[in-house]
């Protein structure tokens, strides 16, 4: 390809459990400054895509290239300190730590054992949590366990684990699953924020959110690209009808 | 008075860090006075000699506390690096005791007594740098170590985790014992290394050195305890609970989870060691029965017993299921086994969190605090809750 590399590539990538092709020969492209949004049916392979750009699931076809390198056989804290953050479906905090402690446990320096027990909680530290905090509107529950907040907030807390690293992409797994809908809307709005000097790429399920937020969506079907466009235009197109939204 | 309000109820409900700061100050004095100035004045020689074991074994307690009740890694073969340890020391003190002065009646004078009785005409070579001091006490905290090690990084890089892992590691002690057992030319086999005498010249049997014996471990102990809390206390011991509670996150928040799990492991494995060496010198000798798995599993109740999510649970839990297995064993031996068995499960089902669990001092205190903080809350005019309207949307 020619000109200026986008800054995730995917490209025919494939992976099939027991024979079973959960995502097959799949192209997909992602730029700076971009919100996508996956979409598609149960079992279309949107988590599994999630699963093989993060190295959870190694694939078995294809590649995936970030900023420029190859990241397809990377181990998953690699790929997470090349830059690409992932929330799972459901929030996955540390219920028994502090909303700070579970920010300060993902402040990205020293990640080896050692840099750990040496690790000292710095000005920078504190002021780096404190802003994420602020960001994710928990900034007055720094000091409740994690235990003890809403579904919601936690949904936040996790996005703020990724924020905090700074990622070039950050990778959402139903960001709004469960929220009430002034949740939602706090939610569209922190991702339209935080999209702005990296990409961001949501599986959702829910439409109007993906409307409200998405600049492209990608719809996937039995694990292959289906469509890809403007929200307003894949909503008509007859075969995503025919999968999707017509049921 | 706003300030002053804020003030209160910081105190009514302080941060959990300092809340458990505080009390584990106190309570790690208490115990530091119990352990150097109650039970050395108020015990015979014979009790502290007793109580000198019980402690050794609140060694492996407190690195199943680290690695178990904190990281989540579950080792029921700590008796395997308990034994290393105790094994490296008493290398080196069988040598000391096999002078060729003292074995002049064997067959080969010089070395010890059961390679002796197992045709052995010279020293093995892995028992040679074991006439070293230094040597010894390096491999008392380095082979349990080194064998954490290679367990760790065969089992942790390949994500073997869970009760998977606990039963490798138990399998581990059973092989180690049976390897013991078996070589018994090498290692004095079942009956293990006994007839251990001095110390680099210091004898280790009287009264006057089982009491500096016990200084010696209770000290080790209290200094254990503090690197340990140090350890936890750091980021190291948060990403521990945070590995415990969600691995994946912890690993997709770019930790190597794996190096991570080994550097626990190997430091529970080196406390333990230490903890056999100290057992080695305080009992005066060494068996392959504190290496299997009943051992090993006595050290895991001990830490559930104390509660395994506290440091000082672990001590006060070994000094309790040993000295109940000693007033037992003198009783009702054959009963010891099975209220072993059901002390483990009332604790699972009862107290999950053992004896720490049951601070009626903190209960006490906590609800004076919340009355005082509910009072001065009361002097002033609750602020309005802003009225969040909180509608679940059907998807």
């Amino acid at each position: 390809m020619m000109g200026q590399p986008h800054l995730l590539e995917v490209e025919g990538l494939s992976v099939s459990f027991d024979g079973f092709k959960a995502v097959d020969d799949l192209t997909l492209y992602l730029d700076n400054g971009e919100i996508r949004a996956i979409i598609g049916p149960n079992g279309a392979g949107k988590t599994t895509l999630l699963d093989l750009i993060s190295g959870k699931t190694r694939c078995s076809q294809g590649r995936v290239t970030f900023k420029g390198e190859e990241i397809t056989t990377l181990k998953e804290h690699e790929i997470v300190q090349a830059g690409i953050g992932r929330k799972f479906q459901t929030p996955s905090v540390y219920e028994e730590l502090t909303v700070f402690e579970n920010l300060e446990m993902a402040y990205p320096s020293k990640r080896t054992w050692w840099g750990a027990l040496m690790s000292r909680r710095t000005r920078a530290v504190i002021d780096r949590v404190e802003e994420i905090a602020e960001l994710v509107y928990l900034k007055d529950r720094l000091n409740d366990r994690a235990e003890i907040l809403g579904h919601g907030q936690k949904q936040w807390l996790e996005i703020g684990l990724l924020l905090i690293q700074s990622p070039d992409l950050m990778m959402l797994d139903e960001p709004v699953a469960g929220m009430s809908l002034p949740e939602r809307e706090k939610t569209a709005e922190l991702l339209k924020r935080l999209s702005q000097g990296r990409a961001v790429l949501v599986v959702e399920h829910d439409m109007q959110f993906v409307e409200s937020i998405a600049d492209t969506v990608t719809v996937l079907h039995q694990g292959k690209l289906l469509a890809e466009g403007k929200m307003s235009a894949v909503k008509h197109d007859p075969k995503v009808i025919d999968v999707y939204l017509g049921h | 008075m706003q300030k002053l309000l804020d003030s209160a109820s910081r105190f009514a409900h302080p941060p959990a860090w300092a809340r458990t700061l505080a009390q584990r100050n106190l309570a790690f004095v208490l115990t530091a006075l119990l352990l150097l100035v109650v039970f050395p004045l108020s015990l015979s020689g014979f009790r502290l000699g007793m109580v000198a074991k019980y402690l050794t074994y609140a060694f492996p307690a407190l690195a199943l506390v680290v690695c178990w009740g904190k990281g989540g890694i579950l080792s029921l073969g700590q008796g395997v690096f308990f034994g290393l340890g105790g094994y490296a020391m008493a290398m080196f003190l069988k040598l000391e005791a096999s002078d060729p002065q003292s074995t002049s009646i064997q067959s080969t004078p010089g070395i010890p007594d059961f390679m002796d009785w197992n045709q052995l005409t010279e020293l093995p070579y892995i028992w040679r740098p074991f006439q070293s001091l230094p040597f010894a006490l390096f491999a008392v905290l380095a082979v349990p170590g080194l064998l954490a090690l290679g367990i760790g990084l065969a089992m942790f890089k390949r994500r073997v985790g869970g009760v998977y892992f606990a039963i490798i590691t138990q399998a581990i002690a059973s092989v180690l014992t049976i390897l013991i057992i078996g070589q018994q030319g090498y290692t004095g086999g079942v009956n293990g290394i006994t007839d251990l005498k001095t110390l680099n010249g210091w004898d280790i049997r009287t009264d006057e050195a089982k009491i500096v014996l016990y200084y010696v471990t209770a000290l080790s102990l209290l200094c254990i305890v503090l690197l340990s809390s140090a350890l936890l206390r750091s980021k190291l011991g948060r990403i521990l609970v945070a590995m415990r509670e969600k691995e994946e996150r912890v690993r997709f928040t770019g930790y190597d989870v794996a190096s991570l799990k080994v550097f626990v492991f190997v430091f529970a494995a080196v406390v333990s060691g230490l903890g056999g060496a100290l057992f080695t010198l305080v009992v005066g000798f060494m068996s392959p029965s504190f290496v299997g798995i009943v051992p090993s599993i006595e050290m895991v109740i001990c830490a559930a017993v104390g509660g395994r999510h506290s440091l000082l649970g672990a001590i006060y839990g070994s000094l309790l299921v040993n000295y109940g297995k000693t007033f037992f064993s003198e009783s009702l031996p054959e009963l010891w086994l099975f209220l072993l068995g059901g002390l483990f499960i009332l604790v699972v089902m009862a107290f999950p969190n053992g004896l720490a669990g049951l601070d009626v001092k903190r209960w006490f205190v906590a609800a004076r605090l919340k009355q005082l903080g509910a009072k001065l809350r009361q002097l002033e005019p609750a602020p309005t809750a802003p009225s969040e309207p909180h509608t679940e949307v059907p998807r």
